[in-house]
């Protein structure tokens, strides 16, 4: 500890404390551009300079450390002078028009420059070139209005690991982005949006589709169906002033009603569909790696619920397995060459679920990774082309409710898909990449027409002139918008995993996921990797491959997270049976399209909402969702059947950009 | 000729040219740096297949490394042209101008420093200091020393050097010429004023 004074005031801070970090701790709010938490410093804006007694210069307050008997100013006019001096070089170089630029609400430069009260710029800038970048489906940039704060590559580089934007040149001709000034469709973008929402200015944002989305609403040939992602009813509010996590789920939904969609639903609904059909492949792969071959066919009795009947034991994939013994099941099989390599495979295609993926073989190997989060999936395209064949052939919830919009629904409600456009509000920039994926066109047309971000779905909310605060709660449509607690959690890290757990684990034991409360605490939290065992016992019959065995899994949300684990994957493919995988920090909760500031306060506050949505249900597992249960029985027959292996799964492709 | 002027790799070169060179440097830390600048030795330039590969074998990702080789002038993306202009912009030969006459050339090659013309025939870089501050502003075309050149002699100092060039092109197109072009690799030398048969 040493002490300190800040404006006169004796205070005791620790001794890595920064200046920066003392005065919030004093309730002193001093400026930032640059600084991110929880990251080394930059120093590159310096808009947070304080005064430090005896210091020939300003100090920049994010960078420096106090010391022993060190006495700050936050507010003479010295610092008021640098500050504003800062800010007015930075405005301009700064070329944008705050009239019409979509960050005016939430722009940071706007607001620490209204805050200085800088009304006129000084200095005439050199304006950086100006470059329009609109070569992917999800992101626009504009380098005119980049002030080279660099937290996008912060983000981009540092958090995903993705390296998609860095600065180039140097000096005054620094620019931030892509290579060679590239466009950022020329290099490997994933697509994530963490670059949109750390930056302070209107440099990069999402791609919008709020015109597409009110012009299909205004058509009246047209029939509008929304569905809402499970991670956007905690932050929504968040547009509207609420504090972060608080849900809006009930007014939301009626906001959407009054925009005049003429069906609102819930990605919610296909988030439980999801993991009926993840959790039966999580099974099949299961069994395939643990059940010797010689002993298959014994174990072949499945119920409706077991995919797991005998089938697709005859093809190795991967080779041999190791029956298992005792604890552990040592190696289970299946490295990661699994899904090629045995093409000539054999023939129960159409045994009880079988095959999975699209080409027939055997059930992938493990472990099984999710595959609901877009930004991820072609993370792993570019990045870990060897595991494609790990990752679960179901679609993510978006698609698959896209898939069953245009079909299922739109037979029940005699709509022609033609004349149907589908809308999804989504935490996600990656989204929009996805529904633009050229695969995604189960049902004839593209499955989901537009995505619009949370932050988009606040500002048509606001534009359609409903006043948020006065909606009295509404609740979604019937077919596709029911679901369980276990599909609200899927907008946070650790959820998919809990929400698959709950209904594995009894689909196996018949008993419930043993956890205070349905909650599988460890897979729970904001730490980047997280691992996990659990010993089955008590299984039925069918699954008595299961007794005994050991499950290990893991959960890693944002990118560089994940590449260190997928690289632990690599080099031991045999230490998890399931893994789940989120692109962004948090998971969706952190999600590109988020409002902002999302530091991991907020992360933690939109978990809280989310967890608390969960608790709140009367249905808190997948399984039990009846409108689920009567798709399956209306239409899919069963999870991992064919029509759901025509609508439901996908499958993946190595990529350079 | 001062500066042998080297034909543009193929990539299969460059691959191979990048590869024995990130195995060289195998399990070093920060090995970045000399790698890239390995690469600028072998081939003159680091040509963008190069940072891709090199990106690929040490899992960094092609922004960072265009980040790298954009900030330091040593490093050049673009093939060096036959004469390399440096004008040097040390302490001495900066007060007295250097930057003008840095200007100057920018203008008359219609090139920025670390570009290389059109033709192939000029690279421009800039340096510090070549030991000759008696006699700034310096530069240094290839090894050769151009002592007090201010911006009014910058059109003349050039124009010598197309001229030989000229002359040289001509007199080969009048003799058998050719036959460096088609010796392929790095066949060094004169080029024909079309160039990249390689
Ligand atoms: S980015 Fe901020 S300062 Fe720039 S035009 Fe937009 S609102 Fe104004
Ligand atoms: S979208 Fe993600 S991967 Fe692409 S530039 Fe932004 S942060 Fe990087
Ligand atoms: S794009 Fe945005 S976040 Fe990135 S450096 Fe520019 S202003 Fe900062
Ligand atoms: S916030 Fe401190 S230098 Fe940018
Ligand atoms: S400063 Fe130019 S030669 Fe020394």
């Amino acid at each position: 500890m040493v002490d300190i004074r800040i404006n006169d005031r004796p205070m005791k801070v620790s001794s890595d404390t920064t200046i920066l970090e003392a005065a919030r701790q004093a309730g002193i709010t001093i400026p930032t551009l640059c600084h991110m938490e929880q990251r080394p410093p930059l120093g590159a804006c310096r808009v947070c300079v304080v005064e430090v007694k005896h210091a020939p210069r300003l100090m920049a307050a994010c960078a420096t450390p106090v010391a022993e008997g060190m006495e700050i100013f936050t507010n003479t006019k010295r610092v008021r002078d640098g500050r504003r001096s800062v800010l007015e070089l930075l405005l301009s170089e700064h070329n944008g028009d705050c009239r019409i630029c979509v960050r005016s609400d939430d722009c940071e430069l706007r607001k620490i420059a209204a805050n200085l009260d800088i009304t006129k710029v000084r200095y005439e800038g050199e304006l950086p070139p100006a470059r329009y970048d609109d070569s992917t489906p999800a992101l626009r940039r504009d380098t005119e209005k980049c002030i080279k704060c660099r937290r996008c590559i912060t983000m981009c580089t540092d958090v995903q690991g993705v390296g998609a934007l860095a600065p180039q040149k140097r000096g005054y001709g620094t620019e931030i982005g892509p290579a060679f000034s590239l466009d950022l469709g020329d290099v490997a973008c994933v697509q994530c949006g963490q670059c949109a929402a750390a930056c302070p200015v209107g440099a990069i944002i999402e791609t919008s589709h709020v015109e597409d989305v009110w012009h299909a609403l205004e058509d009246p040939e047209k029939h509008v169906v929304v569905q809402t992602a499970p991670a956007i009813r905690a932050a929504l509010g968040e547009c509207f002033g609420y504090p972060p996590g608080t849900r809006v789920t009930g007014k939301m939904v009626a906001a959407l009603r009054g925009m005049g969609f003429d069906a609102v639903f819930d990605t919610n609904f296909a988030a439980d569909l999801t993991i009926l059909e993840e959790g039966h492949e999580l099974l099949e792969r299961l069994k395939h790696a643990l059940v010797p071959k010689e002993t298959v066919g014994a174990a072949a009795g499945a119920s409706q619920e077991g995919a797991a009947g005998g089938s697709a034991q005859g093809h190795g994939a991967g080779g041999g397995f190791n029956p298992r013994g005792g604890g552990g099941p040592g190696g289970n099989g299946s490295p990661t060459g699994g899904g090629d390599g045995h093409g000539g495979g054999s023939s129960e295609r159409d045994g009880h679920g079988g095959h999975n993926g699209d080409g027939g073989h055997g059930p992938g190997p493990l472990p099984l990774i999710t595959s609901c989060s877009p930004g991820w999936i072609k993370h792993a395209e570019l990045f870990f082309p060897d595991l494609l064949p790990n990752l679960s052939t179901c679609k993510s919830p978006q698609q698959m409710f896209g898939a069953l919009a245009k079909t299922y629904y739109a037979q029940n409600a005699e709509v022609d898909p033609a004349n149907m456009v589908v809308v999804s509000a989504m935490p996600c920039t990656a989204k929009k990449f996805e529904a633009a994926r050229p695969e995604m066109r189960s049902s004839g047309y593209q499955d989901v027409d537009y995505v619009i971000t949370t932050r988009e779905l606040g500002r048509m909310i606001t534009s359609s002139g409903l006043s948020f605060d006065e909606l009295e709660d509404d609740t979604t449509d019937s077919p596709l918008g029911q679901s369980s607690g276990a599909a609200d959690i899927f907008a946070n890290t650790g959820g998919v995993m809990e929400a698959a757990l709950r209904t594995v684990w009894e689909v196996v034991t018949g008993s419930e996921l043993p956890g205070e409360n349905l909650h599988f605490q460890p897979a729970q939290g904001l730490t980047g990797v997280k691992e996990a065992e659990a010993t089955i016992a008590g299984t039925k019959p069918e699954f008595s491959f299961l007794e005994g065995v050991t499950v290990r899994i893991a959960v890693a949300h944002g990118l560089g997270n994940a590449s260190k684990l997928l690289s632990e994957v690599r080099r031991d493919p045999s230490r998890y049976h399931f893994i789940e995988i989120m692109a962004c920090p948090g998971g969706c909760i952190g999600g590109g399209g988020q409002p902002r500031p999302t530091t991991d306060e907020v992360r933690e506050a939109r978990i809280r909402g989310i967890y608390a949505e969960d608790e709140g249900k009367p249905l808190r597992k997948s399984h039990e969702n009846p409108d689920v249960a009567k798709l399956y029985s209306d239409y899919l027959e069963r999870p991992l059947g064919p029509r759901s292996h025509e609508l439901l799964h996908t499958h993946y492709e190595r990529r350079e950009v | 000729m001062a500066c042998a002027q080297r034909d543009v790799p193929d990539e299969a070169t460059i691959v191979s040219e990048v590869d024995a060179i990130v195995d060289a440097h195998a399990g070093q830390d920060g090995a970045v740096i000399p790698v890239l600048q390995s690469i600028q030795e072998r081939l003159g330039y680091v040509p963008r297949e190069a940072i891709k590969r090199v990106g690929e074998r040490m899992s960094i990702s092609y922004s960072e490394l265009a980040g790298v080789v954009s900030f330091y002038s040593y490093f050049t993306t673009v093939p060096r042209g036959r004469h390399t202009v440096r004008v040097c912009l040390g302490t001495a030969c900066y007060v007295r101008g250097g930057k003008e006459v840095l200007q100057k050339f920018e203008e008359s090659l219609g090139i920025e420093v670390g570009n290389t013309t059109e033709d192939r025939l000029f690279s421009l870089e800039v340096g510090r200091c070549f030991g000759a501050c008696g006699l700034a502003p310096v530069v240094l075309v290839d090894d050769e020393v151009h002592q007090r050149v201010s911006p009014p002699k910058v059109r003349g100092l050039l124009d010598a050097y197309r001229d030989a060039a000229d002359a040289e092109s001509s007199a080969e197109a009048a003799g058998t010429g050719g036959g460096s072009e088609s010796a392929g690799g790095r066949a060094g030398g004169a080029d024909e004023p079309k160039e990249g048969s390689a």
